[in-house]
């Protein structure tokens, strides 16, 4: 029997704006296993709100509602602040889209990654040192003593990514929630860093959410793709056949890459139509 | 003629145990009305080479040249209103607190334009963003508008070279070729010269005419993009770029 980490049911997030309620994620439904779930779809689609909700980071007044979202069949809604804050990092990581805005910019590189090892391990700063130099080298950082002690100002775009991304793993969580976590590296720096996750779902269970706008990518990496508009579902598919897929929008998006092998004068670009937000969500429970 | 040249360019940080050497003996030139890419290993100085032209780092050595400009270690007034820049990272790149209409207009003064009602319309108009926009803060916006409103700025005092580090990185696929179509229009329109950095070896075969590869702070092969679409290089590394730019596969990470 496959093994279920997560299972959410109509999913919502609302934001309360002048104009009335905006709702980000609009009754979206799926399950995670030890597996790795892409989730894609263009900007504001509300992949983004639907991996903090998961951990409830999303900042009053802004609302989470759903019918179940459980992990490992206990109740995220019905815990405390305190219990969340256990899960949170140690149990289920989020690696968050903007690097530069989640590192501290007045604490070493070096120190930010020990900190958190050492509060979910109860490590002594000397293994914690260890540790840390490990996960760089592991994120392929050229130079991890020197990393160690620099700011996070120094770092260039792709470095400060690999660096969350160290953080987010070196406590070894069950479920990690990657948001766009390579968009700043290049392919093969990228191709080391996912292997290392891809090891982790493996080798020890580990149940990944990896939203990206990267389709290649996440055809070739994932299990299977959710793909999103207008904070819902529109359809689901085994990453392998995402190619195939066919809802107009994600032909739509297909469309739109420029290809190193076809060259073309001008870019194909999206025409949404309305009736896409209308129909109604897509589960990916199973 | 060349628009820019870079000729033995060195860029480094720190010093002791901490220094960084970013950048190494650099050569590269773009002629004017094209379009220069600049691919390569995350950290290996891709955006430290746009920040040394922009004048943005003090610690180098060797020759620049941005037309008949020799650049030194300061740059004169109006190299400003000649060459721009749009930055990796469009989220740090706009003041919270600045709208729109602030943000360009206060670019456009400071160029000493006239008639700066007009011209934020018509740079509204240019990144296809429509006046709804004009009095939005960068939070009411999405991560594509955002950073149309940075290449907005970059345009604003009528350059001719525009350093683009990574401009589209951010974006979902659908905004990646609106941004990319309509930065090939305004090239066309007013004869721009771009340099162009991104780890989307597709996007620098869609918009450039040739790209640098770098590695570690060196530039180990300049190849054009027929090249490039021939699957040709002459580096190992470059070679191995292109192998895995087509996904993932598991096998290529124990290769590396
Ligand atoms: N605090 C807020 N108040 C009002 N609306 C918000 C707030 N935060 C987010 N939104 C809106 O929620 C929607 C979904 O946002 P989300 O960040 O999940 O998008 P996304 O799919 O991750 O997009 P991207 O690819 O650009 O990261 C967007 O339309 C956004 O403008
Ligand atoms: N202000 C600084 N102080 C110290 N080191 C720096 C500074 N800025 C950049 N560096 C170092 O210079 C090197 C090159 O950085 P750069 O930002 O140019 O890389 P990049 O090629 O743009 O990488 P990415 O693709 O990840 O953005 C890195 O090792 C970085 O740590
Ligand atoms: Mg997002
Ligand atoms: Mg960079």
């Amino acid at each position: 029997m496959r093994e279920t980490l997560l299972d959410i049911e109509n999913l919502r997030v609302t934001f309360p704006t002048r104009q009335g309620d905006f709702q980000a994620v609009r009754g979206v439904s799926f399950t995670l296993g030890r597996e790795r779930l892409g989730i894609v779809g263009e900007s504001g689609s509300g992949k983004s709100m639907t991996g903090r909700a998961i951990l409830r980071l999303i900042r009053p007044p802004g609302r989470i509602e759903a019918d179940r979202l459980a992990f490992h069949g206990q109740d995220l809604l019905a815990k405390s602040e305190r219990e969340m804050q256990k899960i949170r990092g140690q149990k289920i990581s989020m690696v968050m889209q903007d690097p530069k805005f989640s590192l501290n910019p007045v604490m070493r590189i070096g120190e930010q990654i020990m900190e958190i090892y050492r509060f979910h391990t109860g490590a002594g700063r000397s293994a914690a040192r260890a540790k840390a130099v490990e996960m760089l080298e592991a994120v392929q950082i050229r130079d991890p003593e020197r990393v160690m002690r620099a700011w996070p100002h120094e770092m260039s775009g792709g470095m400060g990514q690999r660096i969350m991304i160290a953080m987010m793993l070196v406590t070894e969580p069950e479920i990690l929630i990657a948001d766009e976590p390579t968009s700043a590296l290049d392919v093969s720096v990228q191709t080391q860093v996912l292997s290392i996750i891809d090891r982790l779902v493996r080798e020890r269970g580990m149940g990944l959410i990896f939203i990206s706008h990267d389709l290649n990518l996440v055809a070739s990496f994932c299990d299977r793709v959710l793909i999103m508009y207008a904070g819902r579902i529109v359809e689901v598919c085994e990453a392998g056949k995402l190619h195939e897929a066919t809802h107009p929008y994600t032909r739509g998006l297909l469309g739109s890459l420029p290809r190193i092998d076809a060259p073309q004068p001008r870019l194909e670009v999206l025409r949404r139509d309305p009736a896409w937000a209308e129909a109604p969500s897509v589960s990916g429970r199973r | 003629m060349s628009r820019v040249s870079v000729e033995n360019l060195n860029v480094w940080f720190g010093d002791g145990a901490d220094r960084v050497d970013a950048v190494k003996n650099a050569t590269f030139e773009v002629p004017s009305g094209a379009s220069f890419g600049l691919v390569g290993e995350s950290g290996s100085g891709k955006s430290t080479i746009l920040r040394a032209i922009m004048g943005l780092v003090t610690t180098w050595s060797g020759r620049m040249t941005v037309g008949a400009f020799e650049l030194g270690k300061k740059r004169p007034k109006d190299f400003y209103k000649d060459v721009q820049m749009v930055f990796q990272d469009p989220y740090a790149s706009l003041h919270p607190r600045h709208s729109v209409d602030q943000v360009l207009g206060e670019t456009l003064s400071l160029h000493g334009f006239r008639d700066i009602d007009q011209r934020i319309m018509k740079l509204l108009d240019d990144v296809g963003l429509g006046p709804a926009f004009r009095f939005r803060y960068p939070h009411q916006l999405s991560g594509g508008q955002r950073q149309r409103v940075a290449i907005a700025r970059a345009l604003a005092p009528e350059p001719s070279v525009i350093l683009l580090d990574e401009p589209t990185s951010a974006l979902d696929v659908s905004v990646q070729a609106e941004v990319l179509n309509l930065l090939a229009d305004l090239r066309e329109e007013h004869k721009l010269t771009y340099i162009m950095v991104s780890h989307n070896l597709a996007v620098v075969a869609h918009m450039c005419d040739a790209t640098a590869v770098m590695q570690n702070g060196e530039i180990v092969e300049v190849m054009s993009v027929a090249d490039m679409r021939a699957m040709k290089p002459t580096h190992p590394y470059t070679q191995h770029l292109l192998d895995s730019s087509f996904g993932y596969r598991p096998n290529a990470a124990q290769s590396a």
